[in-house]
């Protein structure tokens, strides 16, 4: 055992640092050459094996896959609730993210976001001060 | 290949146990399951066991040796843990063990403390089956997940919330019987639409309760049952386990449960047996969603055709395939690490005649137990058959 930590140059890229990526307007996602996406870390093409990853620009517009609306939340997520959670494609990727700039309670009676576009921001959460990926409909204005 | 019996079957009620500790559980359900089984403690060669949150209900690691201690059992024990599927993995081991030679005599099971935590504390430690950078600290709940699932499934297949009552209606029904069950009461569909919301669109009555409970089963080879004289009518005849990407994210599919199906089909091969062979079975319903998705993976109902299964009559007890007769997981409850051990606990006194639904399967030989993980991210598969 050494207190020393190995050098982390080259190292395959963090899931906060993913978040920055995305925070500045720079979010990407890992490819291998058969063009299957993936998030980071990621060292290995989960689907070809491939380590030949390269970072590509994450598409600035997606579009909802599924989402609900919820009511329990965990503790970490108290003060958010009522909350929508959902699912988005973004090009050959899908990224889990509460839902803003949409009225919860009329989500699923008068709102289906089935389809919504939507776009990808870090934001922190109502309960604490960590930071979550949000996803906002393009429609959208920017409260909420 | 050995034939594997199943020799014996113990269960604690599912409920709320209160203060009584986790090994304590475990100890009522072994001694039960000896005790069915006819066999002396010394036999048993050792003990694969599910857990899934115990470190964080109990603060309590390294179960297994533990367990085996509570139990009386002088042998190796392991602890398996894949969620809700932990005790599914662990029968899955024993049956392996056995077929390899390595044992002749193994208890297999699971035990789970849930009610020692509150809603909030329950709801974090089930979450852990998520993933954490990518689903957990997004939100995404153990409900939520399903409900993810849920529109997913109404949106490609269609479907609706009282399709889903249905399911809950018919599980809540079978488990009236059943003294093990955690709730013994009939629920109408009414009740379970004007229910409270959990995450849309799964409300209070698609969602299994948390639930504190044991289950083991022993195991034995054809030859010890039978030089032993042990009345073991009951055999496991397949298994088969699949897995999946963990997050929903990443999957291509979040309307199905390909690793189920991977392990319905692995198991079937290993059995023998196809999905027309089925009399009935026990499937993994922790909400409503999951029997639909449960039966398609089987084979007992065609893509889009299982949210209607339990709406038609297909799987209710006079159904062609009556589905969870022990009340599932929905009624009859879920302490998730003892889960896939009472599934096959509750199978097995389906198909030996003495569990109290077993008269709705008279004539049943084959049964099927599926039991998954999270949100199928891995999937345990077990066919049952009455020896010839």
């Amino acid at each position: 055992m050494t207190d020393e930590h190995p050098a982390t140059d080259g190292q395959p890229a963090s899931y906060d640092e993913w978040l920055d990526a995305i925070d500045a307007g720079e979010g990407f996602y890992l490819e291998s050459p058969a063009g299957v996406g993936s998030l980071p870390p990621r060292r290995v093409c989960p689907e070809t094996g491939s380590t030949d990853l390269t970072r590509e620009p994450l598409p600035e517009i997606g579009t909802i896959d599924t989402y609900s609306v919820v009511h329990v939340a965990t503790p970490g997520f108290d003060a958010d609730a009522p909350y929508v959670s959902a699912i988005a494609s973004f090009g050959p990727v899908r990224i889990t993210g509460v839902v803003r700039g949409v009225d919860p309670d009329a989500v699923g009676d008068t709102t289906d976001l089935i389809g919504a576009e939507v776009r990808v921001t870090v934001e922190t959460r109502a309960t604490t001060d960590d930071r979550l990926v949000v996803l906002r409909p393009t429609d959208s204005s920017n409260d909420g | 290949m050995t034939i594997v019996r199943v020799a014996g079957v113990g269960l604690t009620p599912f409920g709320d146990h209160g203060d009584r500790a986790g090994r304590d559980l475990f100890a009522d359900a072994a001694a039960a399951t000896i005790d069915d089984a006819g066999i002396d403690r010394a036999a048993v060669d050792r003990l694969d066991y599910g857990n899934f949150m115990g470190a964080l209900a109990e603060q309590q690691g390294h179960q297994a040796p533990l367990m085996a201690e509570a139990a009386g059992l002088d042998c190796s024990a392991t602890r398996y843990e894949e969620a809700c599927a932990s005790a599914g993995v662990a029968v899955k081991a024993g049956v392996e063990a056995i077929r390899a030679g390595t044992a002749d005599v193994i208890v297999a099971g699971g035990m789970e403390r849930m009610t020692c935590l509150d809603t909030g504390a329950v709801t974090d430690a089930l979450a852990i089956a998520a993933d954490e950078l990518y689903e957990v600290r997004a939100g995404m709940t153990f409900p939520s997940a399903y409900a993810l699932m849920a529109q997913a499934y109404f949106e490609r297949f269609g479907g609706s919330r009282e399709d889903l009552a249905h399911i809950a209606v018919k599980n809540h029904a079978n488990a009236v019987p059943n003294e093990y069950a955690q709730y013994q009461r009939e629920i109408t569909v009414e009740d379970a639409l004007d229910a409270p919301p959990v995450a849309e669109p799964l409300h209070l009555y698609d969602a299994c309760p948390i639930t504190d409970g044991a289950s083991a089963v022993v195991l034995t080879s054809d030859e010890y049952a039978a030089t032993h004289g042990l009345d073991a009518p009951v055999s496991i005849t397949g298994v088969g386990q699949g897995g999946d990407r963990l997050a929903l994210q990443d999957r291509d599919a979040i309307a199905e449960t390909p690793a189920a199906t991977a392990a319905a089909e692995t198991a079937y091969a290993d059995s023998g047996i196809s999905a027309a062979d089925i009399d009935v079975a026990e499937v993994h319903d922790c909400f409503t969603i999951a029997e639909a998705m449960a039966l398609e993976s089987l084979g007992i109902a065609g893509a889009g055709e299982g949210i209607l299964a339990a709406r038609d009559g297909k799987t209710t007890p006079d159904g062609d395939c009556p589905v969870n007769l022990s009340g599932g997981l929905k009624a009859k409850g879920h302490p998730v690490g003892a889960t896939g051990g009472s599934q096959i606990a509750e199978l097995t006194r389906l198909l030996r005649g003495d569990h109290p639904n077993s008269e709705h399967v008279d004539d049943a030989t084959t049964g099927v137990a599926h039991n998954a993980g999270g949100t199928v991210a891995s999937a345990v598969v077990h066919v049952l058959e009455v020896a010839e």
